[in-house]
């Protein structure tokens, strides 16, 4: 138990240090940039698929229960639902957490075991600032864009499902779609994505900047940034929905 | 055999350190250092390993602090200084890690250039490919610019660990273990280039080692540390005249086998 206390503790500490890092100058923007690029195309392909066969699934799988009470047409406004309010953040959130999630505790844990940060350290550069808190900053600031095109691409599979099917326009299929959806889904989902990329951020970060033991401890920290982010992300999922649905 | 014959000037202190302790939880590894370092000066710093070798060059540079006594660079007392002036010291001191800690994930070129345009943001284009390569020349290396660090051999790595500290060219060389793991031909390179960039870039150094050769080659003084503080300082001659056993274990196990291959 004490453990537990002392892990609060230190992650409480980073987490500051990344808040004090990010706002203070000189800003590291060009590795802002280019870690940026890495968490998107690291998980692009896999986000795409994934998108793409949640939306047509779904679709394939709801229909039957809809068509029991005359309801089909229904089908595009409840995939809509529930892929922008849950589908699409949530499976997003877990495939970028074990895509980059791991990297960044793998490769930040062989940088710390193999002295490459303390050689950053003594050659004038701030590890932190540069490793850790340009890859915190990307992660919370591309799971939104990740999130957005994984709604997009689902739905694009729930349409090709319905056309197929129902032969229905695309306009029709939008106009469907979206009748259900409030701005407030929008902005949830929005804030779920931040909340979720910044778990993943801080969890791989923490655990690859402190890896110790070897090779044996980037596994670990690889292990451990997977498998703490994902638990983070389903609390904050619940944690997330009961408040919209007050506020609904 | 000594190829060390820069001479050091015994009036300017680089490096000064006195009563230094440092303890990990119950264990007591460095017990009271006292020492000082002088301009142009190559030290040895021999012992077994685990008995804070490496903890010492550490805290002179700042990675770790002491829980007690006084260490000054250049001289400022490193442990007083805030994060901005430490890193201004830092520049002017390169550290050689045992383990080359090269950034794997940059080419070498690259891994020479980030110190450049980290800490240096004026320079052109022109004038950092222009140090790079004038320090891989340095080290012998300039044929691996575009290599990873995965391609090259042990010795080459140390080398490149080399040459990206001496691209800022400072002004106290710290080696951690440069010639451990190496086979005899690239310990003979290492040591060479070591007392070159002595020479050549007029650096006072702390060369960690266990390796009697490399001390015996590169240094102008040894310093034996035993139970966490230094037992012996003095030329290589004098502290192996030593009657210590752990002093006489370490120069036969280096010397005695040697004379014995070569006779038979």
């Amino acid at each position: 138990m004490d453990t537990f206390f002392v892990d609060i503790y230190s992650v409480s500490i980073f987490i500051l240090q990344f808040f004090k890092e990010a706002f203070s100058g000189p800003f590291e923007f060009k590795e802002i940039v280019n870690q940026c690029y890495k968490v998107g195309s690291k998980s692009l392909a896999l986000v795409s698929l994934t998108g793409l066969v949640t939306g047509i699934v779904f679709t394939t799988q709801s229909r039957p229960s809809l068509s029991v009470f005359g309801a089909s047409s229904w089908l595009p406004s409840l995939v809509a639902i529930a892929v922008i309010r849950a589908l699409a953040p949530l499976v997003t959130a877990l495939i970028v957490a074990g895509k980059v999630g791991s990297n960044i505790g793998a490769e930040l844990g062989s940088m710390k075991v193999t002295e490459q940060i303390d050689a950053m350290e003594v050659s004038g550069t701030n590890p932190f600032k540069f490793l850790v808190a340009t890859r915190i900053i990307a992660t919370t600031f591309m799971m939104p864009v990740l999130i957005l095109y994984t709604g997009f691409v689902g739905m694009m599979g729930s349409f090709l499902n319905v056309y197929m099917n129902e032969s229905t326009s695309f306009p029709a299929f939008i106009k469907s779609a979206f009748s259900s959806i409030v701005f407030l889904d929008i902005y949830a989902s929005l804030f779920k994505a931040l909340s979720f990329g910044f778990t993943i951020g801080v969890a791989g970060c923490y655990q690859g900047y402190n890896a110790q033991n070897g090779t044996q401890g980037v596994g670990r920290a690889a292990n451990l940034a997977v498998v703490i982010s994902m638990y983070l992300i389903f609390i904050e999922e619940i944690t997330i929905v009961q408040i919209i649905n007050s506020i609904r | 055999m000594n190829k060390v014959e820069a001479k050091f000037d015994t009036n300017q202190v680089v490096i000064s350190i006195k009563d230094l302790k440092k303890s990990f939880g119950t264990l007591d590894v460095l017990t009271g250092i006292n020492i000082d370092i002088f301009k142009g000066e190559n030290l040895a710093v021999l012992g077994r390993s685990g008995t804070g070798k490496s903890v010492l060059i550490k805290i002179i540079v700042g990675l770790l602090k002491p829980d007690s006594g006084v260490v000054k660079v250049l001289g400022q007392e490193v442990d007083k200084l805030d994060k901005k002036a430490l890193q201004a010291l830092r520049l002017k001191i390169g550290f050689s890690f045992q383990s080359s800690a090269l950034y794997d994930s940059m080419t070498v070129r690259k891994n020479l250039e980030f110190p450049l345009t980290r800490n240096r943001r004026n320079l052109t284009k022109k004038e950092i490919d222009d140090a790079v390569e004038a320090v891989l020349d340095d080290v012998g290396l300039p044929q691996t610019i575009d290599q990873m660090p995965s391609e090259l051999s042990g010795g080459q790595r140390k080398r490149i660990g080399i040459a990206r500290t001496l691209i800022l060219k400072p002004e106290i060389m710290l080696y951690d273990e440069p010639t451990s793991g190496l086979d005899p031909i690239t310990c003979i390179e290492i040591n060479n280039l070591i007392v070159e960039v002595q020479e050549r870039y007029n650096t006072s150094s702390i060369i960690i080692t266990h390796d009697l050769t490399c001390a015996k080659e590169t240094s102008n003084r040894v310093a034996v540390m035993l139970d966490g503080k230094f037992f012996i300082t003095g030329s290589f001659d004098e502290v192996f005249r030593s009657n210590n056993t752990d002093i006489k274990a370490f120069h036969d196990y280096n010397f005695i086998n040697e004379n014995e291959i070569i006779r038979e």
